[in-house]
C-alpha cells in the first residue's frame, strides 16, 4: 500500500514505475510473511530501504526454500514447498509465547489468490497508464507495451527471487482460464450476417491455409536443416512438423488486439479474424496428429494412423461446432424460464458457454469452435428472453473479463520470456520467420485467387496485403510450444525461443507497423454506427427481394439459405426457444425499440429541468415507461424493454 | 432441354439482349435453359402462375410483389417474355467498375427496391404502402397499433419536405450508407 502512494502522475514513465512498485510490495509482503516477528513499521521500513529489503528478501527467502525442497523442477512444488517451511516455523515461534499476538501476519495462506490478484491489479494499472498516455499508444499498439512491462517484470522478479518461483503463464492457466472469455467475447458479439456471408473465403483460409502453411514450414525447415545449417544436432522431420502446426495458426487474441485498433473495414475485418477463430480446428488436429506420430516414430506409421488423422479433423470440427450449439440452445431454453429471477441471467450465458468450451476440450475436440458457436448460438435466443439490465450486465461483464485476459495474457508473454531456459539458434529463427511471413503471402495470393472466382466482391491487392500481414501469431503458439514434452521432442527449448521470436517479431514488427501501412496503403476503414429504421427496412426488403430472385434463377445462393434457415428458425426453433415469441423479424422490432430508447434519453436531456421536479417521486424507468407508452400502446412497450 | 433451348435462341437474339442487358452468351444461355424449364405451358412465356409454382417463392412474403415487378412494362399484359425477363434480371448483376451501367447501376437497384413498395406509381410511398410491406415482412404476433407506429416513425425518419411521404430522393437518400450495389446483386452462375 505504502508503494503505490510514490506513485507521480509523470504519465510516460508510469508503466515502469507501476511495475517496481508492485514488485517492491510484493517483495515487501514475502519478507514480512518470512519473518513473522515483523510488524507494519517494518513494512514501512521495508519500502523506504529498498536496496536494503531486497538483500534482505534474498537472504531470507534462500535458506527458507533450501533445505526443505532441494531440487525446484516446478512452480507446483516450489509453492507446495512453501507452506511446509512456514508451518514449522510458526509451530516453533509460538510455543513459548503463547499470548494472544496483537497483530500476526499469515500470508501463506493468501498467497495463490493474493498473487493472482496482484497481476490482475498490476495489468490494469498498465492499461490505464497507456491510455493516459496519448502520445505512447497512438505509436504502440497496446500489446506491444504489455508485452514489455511484462519482460520488465520478469527480468526484475528473476533477480530477485532468482528462480521460476511464479512463471504464471502455464499451458493450462491459459487454456482454461484466460483464452475462453476472450473467444466467448468474440463470438457473442460476431457479426452473424457478415460471419456467414463470408463463411465460405474464411474456412478456406482457416483450413486449407493452415494446412497449406503447417507442411510448407515443416518441409522447409527439414529441409533446410538436412543441410546442417542450423548446428544442433538431429532435425526429424516429425518434430520439424510438429513445431510447424503450431507455428503457422494464426492467433485470434493477437489479431483481435491489434485489429480492434486500426479499424479496418468490416470484410477485411471478419476474413482475418473468422480465419484465425475457425482455424484452431485445424491447429488442434495437426498438432495432436504429430504429437502422436513423434511418440511412435520408434514403432513405425502405418497408413492407418494417417487416415485416422485427416478422418479425426472431421470430428474435431464438427464435434466442438454440435456442442457449441447445443450448449447455445441449451442456454436459450434455460434462459426462457429466467423470467422470475433475473439477478441470474447473466450466470446461465457465462457457466454455460464455459461448459460447452470444457465439453469440447474433455473429448478433445476444438474448445475454440464450442464456445465461439455456442456465442453465436445462443445471442439470437437468449437476447429475447433476458431483461434489458441483464443484457448490459452480460455485455459489459463480458468486454471486462475479455480485455482483462487479454491484457493478462500479453503481460503473461512478457513474464514469461525471461523467466525460462532459452536456446537460441540464429538461423533458425531467422529461417521460421521468413518461411512464415513468406508462406503465409504465398497462401494469401493463392487463395484469394481461388476465393475471387466464387466471390461477389472481389478482393483487392490491398486487402490481400492486409490479409498477408495480419496474420498474428501469439499466446496460442506459446502455450502449445510449452505442451511439448522435452523428453520426446529433445529440441523443445529451441522451439520455444523460435516461438517467443516469432511471437515477438509478429506482435512488434507487424503490430507497429500496420497501422502506418493501413493508412498509407488507403485501406478502407470502418465506422461503427446503429442501423436506422429506414435501413433496417429496405434491407430486410432487399433481403427477401434478393432471395425471390435466386429462387426465380434457382440458383442456390447466400440469400436461398439464409431464407431457407430462418423459416425453419421462425417456425420450430424460436417457438421453442423464446419465451415472447413476436413476429418472423425480430431485428425490426429491436431497432425500432433501441430508437425509441434513445429517443426518450434526448428527451429526458432536454427536458432536464422537468426531471429535475419529478425526481424525487419518479424512477427514471418510470419516466422512460411513460414517454415510451405515449408513443406505443403500454402493452407491447413492455414486452419491448425486454429486447 | 438444354439442348433444345439453346437451339431456340437465335444469334441475333443474343446479341440483342447482350447489347441491352450486359449478360455474357453463356449467362444468357444458361437463363434461356432456366426460362424455359418455369415455361410450363411451351409457349414461349410466363404467367404469374407460372412464377408463383416455384415451391421458395410462393412462400416469399414479398413472393407476389417479386413476381409483379416482372409485369410492369404494360399493365395489361400478364405474360412475360424472354427479353423482358432479362431485362428484369439485369438489374441484379453486379457493378463492373468503367463499363456503362443502364439496368444495373445503384439507381437502377435503389429504383427497383422502390418499386417495391410504390404500389400505386406515383413515386412517392405512403404510410400505407409502407405498412403493407412491413405486414407482409412481419408476420402475426405484433399489434397493429406497433407496426403503425413502426411505420409512422420510418417515413418520419425519411421525410425531409414533411409530406409524410417518402419521395424517391428522400430514399436513396435514407440508404445512403448502405451498400445498396452489393446487396442487390447476384453472382450468375455461367
Amino acid at each position: 500500500m505504502y508503494a503505490f502512494r510514490l506513485l507521480n502522475p509523470d504519465l510516460s514513465r508510469r508503466a515502469c514505475r507501476v511495475g517496481f512498485c508492485v514488485l517492491v510490495f510484493l517483495t515487501a509482503v514475502e519478507y514480512a510473511a518470512a519473518s513473522t516477528k515483523s510488524d507494519a513499521s517494518d513494512v514501512g521500513n521495508a519500502v523506504a530501504n529498498v536496496g536494503e529489503t531486497l538483500s534482505a528478501q534474498e537472504s531470507v527467502s534462500v535458506p527458507r526454500v533450501a533445505p526443505e525442497e532441494s531440487t525446484i523442477t516446478s512452480p507446483e512444488s516450489a509453492t507446495s514447498g512453501a507452506p511446509h517451511s512456514s508451518t514449522g516455523d510458526k509451530m516453533e515461534e509460538k510455543k513459548p509465547a503463547k499470548r494472544f499476538e496483537f497483530i500476526s501476519v499469515n500470508f501463506l495462506r493468501v498467497e495463490i489468490p493474493f498473487i493472482i490478484a496482484l497481476w490482475i491489479f498490476c495489468a490494469s494499472l498498465a492499461k490505464i497508464g497507456f491510455h493516459m498516455a496519448p502520445k505512447l499508444s497512438e505509436i504502440f499498439p497496446e500489446s506491444c507495451l504489455l508485452i514489455v512491462v511484462g519482460v520488465v517484470i520478469g527480468v526484475i522478479l528473476v533477480h530477485v527471487t532468482g528462480s521460476v518461483h511464479m512463471s504464471p503463464l502455464t499451458p493450462d492457466t491459459f487454456f482454461i482460464y484466460m483464452l475462453p472469455p476472450i473467444i466467448l467475447d468474440a463470438g457473442y458479439f460476431m457479426p452473424n450476417r457478415l460471419f456467414f456471408d463470408h463463411l465460405g473465403t474464411i474456412l478456406l483460409f482457416a483450413v486449407i491455409g493452415t494446412i497449406f502453411n503447417t507442411f510448407a514450414i515443416g518441409a522447409s525447415l527439414w529441409a533446410v536443416g538436412q543441410t546442417g545449417m542450423f548446428q544442433c544436432g538431429e532435425t526429424p522431420p516429425l518434430d520439424m512438423f510438429l513445431f510447424a502446426a503450431l507455428i503457422s495458426a494464426v492467433d485470434p487474441v493477437a489479431v483481435l488486439a491489434v485489429f480492434e485498433e486500426i479499424h479496418v473495414n468490416e470484410i477485411l475485418y471478419i476474413v482475418v479474424f473468422g480465419e484465425s477463430l475457425l482455424n484452431d480446428a485445424v491447429t488442434v488436429v495437426l498438432y495432436h496428429m504429430f504429437e502422436a506420430y513423434t511418440e511412435m516414430k520408434d514403432t513405425g506409421i502405418v497408413t492407418m494412423d494417417v487416415v485416422a488423422g485427416c478422418t479425426n479433423f472431421f470430428v474435431v470440427a464438427v464435434g466442438g461446432t454440435v456442442i457449441g450449439i447445443f450448449w447455445g440452445m441449451a442456454t436459450g431454453f434455460v434462459t426462457r424460464f429466467t423470467n422470475e429471477v433475473r439477478v441470474i441471467e447473466p450466470i446461465f450465458i457465462f457457466v454455460m458457454a464455459y461448459m460447452a468450451y470444457l465439453c469440447a476440450e474433455i473429448f478433445h475436440m476444438s474448445g475454440i469452435l464450442a464456445i465461439t458457436f455456442c456465442g453465436i448460438t445462443m445471442k439470437n435466443y437468449v437476447e429475447g428472453n433476458i431483461s434489458h439490465k441483464s443484457h448490459t450486465t452480460i455485455k459489459y461483464t463480458m468486454k471486462m473479463l475479455s480485455s482483462s485476459s487479454e491484457t493478462i495474457i500479453f503481460m503473461f508473454l512478457g513474464v514469461a520470456t525471461v523467466n525460462k531456459l532459452h536456446m537460441w539458434n540464429t538461423w533458425f529463427v531467422v529461417l521460421t520467420i521468413l518461411f512464415c511471413s513468406i508462406y503465409r503471402a504465398i497462401g494469401v495470393i493463392l487463395l484469394t485467387a481461388v476465393a475471387n472466382k466464387f466471390r461477389l466482391n472481389q478482393l483487392s491487392k490491398v486487402e490481400k496485403f492486409v490479409m498477408s500481414y495480419g496474420g498474428l501469431r501469439g499466446a496460442v503458439a506459446f502455450a502449445l510450444v510449452l505442451l511439448i514434452d522435452e523428453e520426446i521432442v529433445p529440441l523443445q527449448p529451441m522451439f520455444m525461443t523460435t516461438t517467443i521470436a516469432v511471437v515477438y517479431f509478429t506482435v512488434f514488427f507487424q503490430g507497429i507497423t500496420i497501422k502506418p501501412l493501413v493508412k498509407i496503403l488507403n485501406v478502407k476503414t470502418a465506422e461503427k454506427r446503429k442501423p436506422t429504421m429506414n435501413e433496417r427496412i429496405h434491407e430486410k426488403l432487399m433481403d427477401h427481394l434478393m432471395a425471390g430472385v435466386e429462387d426465380i434463377l434457382g440458383q442456390h445462393g447466400n440469400y436461398h439459405v439464409r431464407d431457407r434457415f430462418k423459416r425453419f428458425d421462425n417456425k420450430y426453433i424460436r417457438p421453442f426457444l423464446l419465451r415472447n415469441y413476436q413476429g418472423a423479424e425480430p431485428k425490426i422490432l429491436e431497432t425500432y425499440s433501441k430508437l425509441a430508447m434513445r429517443d426518450a434519453m434526448e428527451f429526458m436531456r432536454r427536458n432536464a429541468s422537468t426531471i429535475g421536479n419529478i425526481s424525487g417521486t419518479e424512477s427514471m424507468s418510470g419516466i422512460f415507461k411513460n414517454y415510451t407508452a405515449g408513443n406505443l400502446d403500454g402493452r407491447c412497450e413492455e414486452k419491448l424493454l425486454t429486447w | 432441354m438444354g439442348n433444345r433451348s439453346s437451339l431456340l435462341l437465335r444469334e441475333e437474339e443474343i446479341a440483342q439482349i447482350q447489347q441491352e442487358t450486359g449478360f455474357t452468351p453463356n449467362q444468357i444461355e444458361r437463363l434461356y435453359s432456366r426460362f424455359t424449364s418455369l415455361d410450363r405451358g411451351d409457349c414461349g412465356t410466363l404467367s404469374r402462375d407460372d412464377f408463383l409454382r416455384i415451391p421458395e417463392l410462393a412462400i416469399n412474403p414479398l413472393g407476389e410483389r417479386i413476381v409483379n415487378s416482372f409485369f410492369q412494362g404494360d399493365m395489361y399484359n400478364d405474360r412475360v417474355n424472354f427479353r423482358q425477363f432479362m431485362n428484369v434480371l439485369a438489374h441484379f448483376r453486379p457493378v463492373k467498375k468503367n463499363k456503362d451501367n443502364r439496368l444495373n447501376s445503384r439507381e437502377a437497384k435503389l429504383k427497383f427496391a422502390f418499386k417495391m413498395y410504390d404500389l400505386d406509381n406515383d413515386d412517392l410511398i405512403s404510410r400505407d404502402e409502407l405498412l403493407a410491406i412491413l405486414h407482409m415482412m412481419v408476420g402475426a404476433n405484433i399489434s397493429e397499433e406497433q407496426l403503425t407506429s413502426i411505420a409512422e416513425r420510418t417515413i418520419l425518419e425519411a421525410d425531409e419536405d414533411g409530406d409524410q411521404m417518402i419521395s424517391f430522393e428522400e430514399f436513396c437518400k435514407a440508404l445512403q450508407r448502405t451498400d445498396v450495389e452489393q446487396k442487390m446483386s447476384i453472382r450468375f452462375l455461367n
